[in-house]
């Protein structure tokens, strides 16, 4: 850790914080110091433990272990609501306000002006006007929230946190829904807030908007802080660098299990895609897929590359953007139609959008195939017994049989059990998003090697993976994205891995000018 | 933000007490079945006659035949509350048609035939109305439903301008009063019904689609499934084992009054499903638990009656089996 502020000056001090989830260390050795009157940037990948950090902070979670001293006092607080009334409060991504109450009724909920027993409703709403006109907003505050747009009832959650004379205040990726122009707002809000003394932690995924508003940072990976730093003093590539671990030297030999790739198998062109754009994610995407590639996605959170596989599988409607399968053009309305076209996907998601959970392992892997194993509506048993015997054998799925529930089994059998899914319909193009995340060591190698035997076999792979190496070592070609749009294609393996970084970071393949 | 680590400890707890609790969550109606029975043997004067068998299957038959159509929509995660207001619909229209206030009739049993199947055809509209609400509007099933719950009851009134209707139609009562081999043919009908049922819960592409779109409604479309048209069939399917439902009913009676044709008959088929072990939140189906589910809660209410316990108090009893039931497999859920 560098550039460690004055102690006695800071107003939030955490400092090694542990905390584990049935027994699993979300938070191994985490700290953060906020100055009074700062913006401070706390940033990381998913699972790095900021959600869980602030959590601890604002009372949701006990923490193991680790102190926090807030204003030099130990800070002890039970609930969200306690820490707000002490000084902290939490404005999510999510707003979670009432929509249909006044905004009056928002900004003072919890706090209530009484006169004589009876709500002080004249005194409640000239509060409430005061608190906003210090953002220069002038509204109605009589009408429900609902009535106005997510930037304005983000600035009402602002207003309800000061009006708690908040000392920190704590934004959950607070651009995430917002436009450029509501940005800005939010912007000269925040920095109004500096001037008042109020501290912010921001977290964001996106790095220009924490170069423009923040004073320092704070990195954490693997539920540990990495680095803390003046923002002027960390360049982005550093920054993306600390995020991904990689500020090691160059890494040394293979850290995946993907091997040499024998690049002759890799076939003729099976997909394109031009100027995919849909909404704020993904704004112009194009790439292509050999037979018997693996295509990466290198890219930061929020980069488009989970939106950008969604409208290849056309789980999402695009609003542009042409796509050719197997030299015929694809126009995807629903994912049946991409099923039908010969793709599969991997969902990031497995629990909310990969496994049926309470459905055996047998009907998890046939889920997609019902249509292939069945006559006239009526599945074909003895069909669907030898099919999934041979992916659970093929795959080594570790389940006690094909009548296993599977939620009972670990992620990494359960990911194989959607690899299996798509597999059986012998697919020519298959989407894997995070197909490693959150599973062992072992089953990890074993996909990977998996993906690669796949390819070899001629499959078309499109995987996305926050993991670089994964990318690197795996992946002929790399595309990376940044705020969706395709910024970078890299030949993989081959590729120099400051390129990557320095494409995520700030778009060019150029080395940055340090 | 996904720092939610995944609490396979807790998991593993639960498995463990999983076994006492899941146990009785399988097999606990079963066993209340039992229980009821043997008590009933016992203490219960004429129990075991052929007469006492045929009362509670008949009461029983309608109230099981909507619960088949309830339990393939409380597998999509979804609920039917329209049910008994379909049920009033088809017995106001039936008559109509057979007793000829709609169009002159010259043969009955055409007639009856014509008046059979338009009935049920017209509730099972009415059911796809529901599921078209769910579905292109995603509205909350219990608001969508609540809809025709209002609504249905209104139409019949309307249909029959709150008349009540009495008939003596042989041709057209058979289905509530015949007894081939000494079987009512409502029994016949809904043995047909939960058979068939299972059969295609079991064994087909529908019925796996159901449970796939209960257990996990994104991944199911992401499989290609037609969650949409799922959806559509199952209300569609409720509507048409409603339609039935209330033909048994008015053929029983001999009459049929808008204003209690299947009335409460949506919270006594939901009842059965909760009890039969169907998982409100979806995604697992048990129609024979369903079954079993609805011949405790009639045998329980025949059991206090036949001992003397007055009708309000076993309404009690009733519900305060339902709790457990429900109690019971949330314990099993952990």
């Amino acid at each position: 850790m560098t550039a460690q502020p004055d102690q006695a000056a800071l107003l939030l001090d955490m400092r090694d914080i542990q905390k584990r989830f049935a027994g699993i260390p979300a938070l191994a050795d985490a700290s953060l110091q906020v100055l009074p009157g700062e913006i401070h940037a706390l940033i990381g990948q998913n699972g790095a433990g900021k959600s869980t950090l602030i959590k601890v902070l604002t009372g949701y979670y006990r923490r193991d272990a680790g102190q926090v001293l807030f204003e030099r006092k130990p800070f002890e607080v039970g609930s969200p609501h306690q820490a707000q009334v002490s000084g902290i409060s939490t404005i999510y991504q999510e707003i979670n306000l009432v929509p249909l109450r006044s905004v009056t009724e928002n900004i003072c909920l919890g706090r209530e002006k009484r006169r004589r027993g009876l709500l002080d409703w004249s005194a409640m709403h000239a509060e409430a006007e005061r608190l906003l006109s210090r953002f220069s907003i002038g509204i109605d505050v009589r009408r429900p929230l609902s009535d106005f747009n997510t930037a304005t009832q983000q600035m009402v959650a602002i207003a309800r946190a000061i009006g708690f004379s908040a000392r920190l205040v704590i934004m959950d990726e607070p651009t995430s829904s917002l436009d450029e122009r509501e940005v800005s707002v939010l912007f000269s809000v925040i920095r109004q807030l500096k001037a008042d003394g109020v501290s912010v932690l921001f977290v964001s995924h996106k790095l220009d908007e924490l170069y423009e508003v923040c004073d320092r940072v704070t990195i954490m990976r693997d539920g540990r802080t990495v680095r803390s730093a003046a923002m002027s003093d960390i360049g982005k590539l550093e920054l993306v660098a600390a995020m991904l671990g990689r500020d090691v030297a160059a890494v040394e030999g293979h850290a995946t299990a993907f091997g040499e790739r024998d690049r002759s198998r890799i076939g003729d062109v099976l997909f394109t895609a031009q100027g995919l754009a849909a909404g704020q994610l993904v704004r112009d995407v194009s790439f292509d897929l050999r037979r018997g590639e693996i295509a990466g996605f290198a890219g930061l959170l929020g980069a488009g590359r989970t939106e950008t596989a969604r409208l290849v599988f056309g789980a999402d409607r695009r609003s542009a953007g042409e796509m050719t399968m197997e030299g015929a053009s694809y126009h995807p309305a629903r994912a049946a139609d991409a099923i039908a076209a010969g793709m599969g996907f991997c969902t990031e998601d497995r629990k909310a959008e990969g496994i049926v959970p309470e459905m055996t392992v047998a009907e998890n892997i046939t889920l997609a195939l019902l249509p292939k194993i069945s006559r006239n509506g009526i599945l074909n048993e003895a069909r669907q017994k030898e099919i999934v015997e041979r992916f659970i054998r093929e795959l080594d799925i570790k389940c006690s049989g094909p009548n296993q529930k599977v939620r009972e089994l670990s992620g990494g059998n359960q990911q194989k059990v959607l690899l299996a899914r798509w597999l059986a319909m012998n697919p020519k193009l298959l989407i894997l998003d995070e197909p490693t995340r959150g599973i062992d060591v072992g089953a990890k190698a074993e996909i990977q090697r998996l993906i690669r035997k796949l390819a070899d076999d001629g499959l078309g792979v499109l995987m996305i993976s926050s993991e670089l190496e994964e990318v690197m070592e795996g992946a002929d070609r790399i595309f990376v994205l940044r705020e969706g749009v395709r910024v970078a294609e890299l030949e993989g393996q081959a590729a120099d891995e400051e390129d990557v970084l320095a494409a995520m970071a700030h778009g060019g393949a150029a080395k940055e000018a340090a | 933000m996904s720092d939610l680590a995944t609490p396979s400890a807790a998991n593993d707890a639960g498995n463990r007490r999983f076994d006492v609790f899941g146990f009785l969550a399988r097999y606990g109606t079963v066993i209340a079945l039992v229980l009821l029975v043997v008590f009933n043997l016992a203490y219960t004067r004429n129990f075991a006659t052929l007469q006492t068998l045929n009362v509670n299957l008949t009461q029983v038959c309608t109230i099981v035949i909507v619960a088949v159509g309830m339990t393939l929509v409380i597998a999509t995660g979804g609920i039917d509350l329209s049910v008994g207001s379909l049920m009033a619909i088809s017995g106001a229209l039936a008559p109509m048609i057979f007793m000829g206030t709609i169009f002159p009739v010259g043969n009955i049993y055409l007639a009856v035939a014509v008046a059979m199947v338009a009935s049920i055809l017209v509730a099972g509209l009415f059911g796809l109305f529901n599921g078209w609400l769910v579905s292109r509007f995603r509205i909350q099933p219990i608001v969508a439903t609540l809809v025709l719950f209002i609504a249905g009851r209104g139409i019949a009134q309307v249909m029959t301008n709150g008349n009540l209707q009495t008939f003596r139609v042989p041709q057209f009562q058979w289905i509530g009063l015949a007894r081939p081999l000494g079987i009512p043919a409502q029994v016949i009908i809904m043995a047909v019904l939960v058979a068939a049922a299972a059969w295609a819960l079991h064994r087909t592409v529908f019925g796996r689609s159901i449970l796939a779109v209960g257990g996990n409604e994104k991944a199911s479309e992401l499989a290609g499934i037609a969650v949409s048209r799922i959806k559509l069939a199952v209300y569609a399917i409720s509507g048409l084992c409603a339609g039935l439902a209330g033909l048994v009913v008015i053929a029983i009676n001999s009459s049929s009054d808008a204003n209690l044709v299947g009335l409460g008959m949506e919270l006594d088929a939901i009842a059965a499903v909760a009890v039969g072990g169907t998982l409100l939140s979806g995604g697992k189906a048990a129609i024979i638990g369903t079954l079993l589910g609805a011949l405790t809660i009639q045998l329980v209410r025949y059991t206090l009656l036949a001992n003397g316990v007055p009708d309000a108090a076993a309404l009690v009893v009733k519900a305060g089996i339902i709790a457990f039931a429900v109690w019971l497999q949330q314990q099993h859920r952990v």
